[in-house]
């Protein structure tokens, strides 16, 4: 059929980032519809099936990503790098003290996360791990959530993930913060009186004024957000969605994010962890 | 970096107003006690919310405005624009499908219509959760705002191209 010559015009059509508002009959097939970019769902998922929000992006996008040396995320990557065998704090101790080398002591670490801490009764993301650890362990200060050095070192772990499936837990005591994940994402917030279902399950696929909606799922981050210049965290794109609707955002590292990191999580099990990406 | 010329305009920064606070201001559509409409039908409401006609060249002004009627953002309509979103039908023609008072619904609150929609409503200034301090209160188009787009989407019959 036609569909080989018709996906490539629709490249270009992406990459000229045209959003002529074609109507669904005449839609070129992206490759986000492609089969062989679609991981299966997991059991009981809303979606038919999953698709990265890479295949989303224009072919030059997804090139900076693919590049390690193109990658800016890897300007962060290098601070990750150096903190981790930085002594910092009183305890005198750096990561690596306790972790040793990253790529053994972090591997698949940001596939299982987040993750119930039952010493602490609440959910962690690796944030909040970095952070405790460096309190507790290293006694060292707290980084902020939007550092420079948090970003850094979150994507240095999250690379230690490159490849793996995402693979969180969401049964025994897991299931009260998934429940309440759920929830946030299906409840209609501000002026826009919007959920997230409806931007990323019922219309993944089709432009918003000129943004080309994806499936909106976690895997890639921290990502390295062409519009921000910047490596941004999954609660900084969390922010920007309530943001836009006219909805009053949460903190950075509350619960409520937390909640929703961890069924979002959920809802792209299987998706290959990118971290750290590049998005439009 | 080289990467600054890359930035496309967004239609966040474009049109869902993650713009600047002052000109918010200028785009929340009062305070003012809301005008009583009825409901007809369950889903058509036939007077004008303001007893005046609506202007139909203002109203594709709004309707087209990054942060009145933001209705491009979701729907295509035969204006010379880039960008046109398509979670929403395509609006060429739809005074061909509905009333005036239909389509004066559907901008009202479409959720009268459809509970489970995704389109916002555009005059209903309570209800919401979470809103943003500065559009607490308020509604999105003001009435006579809502009559100018009515009056503009009457003006789409059949297959107008502009
Ligand atoms: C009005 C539409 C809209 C709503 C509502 C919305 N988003 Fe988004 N979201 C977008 C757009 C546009 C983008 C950028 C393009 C894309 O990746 O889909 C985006 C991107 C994302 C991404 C980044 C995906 C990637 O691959 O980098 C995540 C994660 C996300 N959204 C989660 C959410 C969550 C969680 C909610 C609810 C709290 C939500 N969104 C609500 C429009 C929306
Ligand atoms: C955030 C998305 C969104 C915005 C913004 C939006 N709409 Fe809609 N609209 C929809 C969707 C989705 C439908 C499909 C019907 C439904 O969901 O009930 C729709 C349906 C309609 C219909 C019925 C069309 C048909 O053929 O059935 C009209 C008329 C309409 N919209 C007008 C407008 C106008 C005028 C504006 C701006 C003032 C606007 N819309 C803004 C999403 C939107």
């Amino acid at each position: 059929m036609l569909r080989k010559s018709i996906a490539a015009a629709a490249l270009v059509a992406l990459a000229v980032g045209a959003g002529s508002g074609v109507s669904a009959e005449d839609k070129p097939v992206g490759p986000w519809e492609r089969k062989e970019n679609h991981v299966k769902a997991p059991k009981d998922s809303p979606l038919d099936y999953l698709v990265s929000g890479y295949w989303f992006r224009t072919p030059k996008t997804r090139a900076l990503q693919d590049d390690d040396f193109e990658n800016p995320a890897f300007l962060w990557v290098e601070q990750g790098i150096e903190e981790w065998s930085k002594v910092d704090g009183k305890a005198g101790k750096s990561c690596a003290s306790c972790h040793e080398t990253a790529e053994k002591g972090m591997k698949g670490v940001s596939a299982r996360y987040p993750v119930y801490s039952a010493k602490n009764k609440k959910m962690m993301a690796v944030t909040h791990q970095v952070n405790y650890c460096r309190e507790n362990y290293m006694k060292a200060k707290k980084w902020k959530w939007e550092s420079g050095k948090m970003l850094g070192m979150t994507a240095y772990i999250g690379l230690q993930s490159r490849g793996m499936p995402v693979n969180v837990s969401i049964d025994g005591p897991v299931r009260p913060f998934f429940e309440a994940g759920k929830d946030f994402y299906h409840e209609r917030r501000g002026q826009f009186d919007l959920a997230c279902v409806h931007c990323h399950q019922a219309n993944f696929g089709q432009y918003i004024r000129a943004d080309f909606l994806s499936q909106g799922h976690s895997n890639g981050f921290p990502t390295y957000r062409l519009k921000w210049q910047k490596l941004g965290s999954l609660h900084r794109r969390f922010r920007g969605c309530n943001n836009n609707i006219r909805a009053i955002p949460y903190k950075r590292g509350s619960p409520e994010y937390t909640n929703l990191e961890l069924y979002l999580a959920w809802r792209g099990q299987g998706l290959k962890v990118e971290s750290p990406s590049v998005r439009q | 970096m080289k990467f600054g010329r890359l930035v496309l305009a967004t239609f966040f920064a474009v049109a869902f107003a993650a713009a600047p606070f002052a000109a918010q201001q200028a785009f929340g559509q009062g305070k003012a006690p809301l005008i009583k409409y009825k409901i007809v039908d369950e889903d058509s409401i036939p007077v004008s919310l303001t007893g005046k006609p609506g202007d139909p060249e203002k109203g594709k002004k709004w309707a087209i405005h990054g942060r009145l009627g933001h209705c491009i953002a979701c729907h295509v309509m035969p204006v010379d624009q880039p960008y046109m979103g398509e979670v929403g039908p395509s609006l060429v023609g739809v005074a061909s499908r509905y009333t005036a008072g239909e389509i004066r619904m559907l901008i009202v609150n479409p959720k009268v219509v459809n509970e489970d929609t995704m389109m916002p409503a555009f005059y209903k200034a309570d209800g919401f959760h979470r809103v943003r301090k500065a559009f607490v209160g308020k509604t999105m188009l003001s009435a006579q705002q809502v009559e100018d787009i009515v009056a503009y989407l009457l003006t789409l019959k059949e297959e107008e191209k502009e």
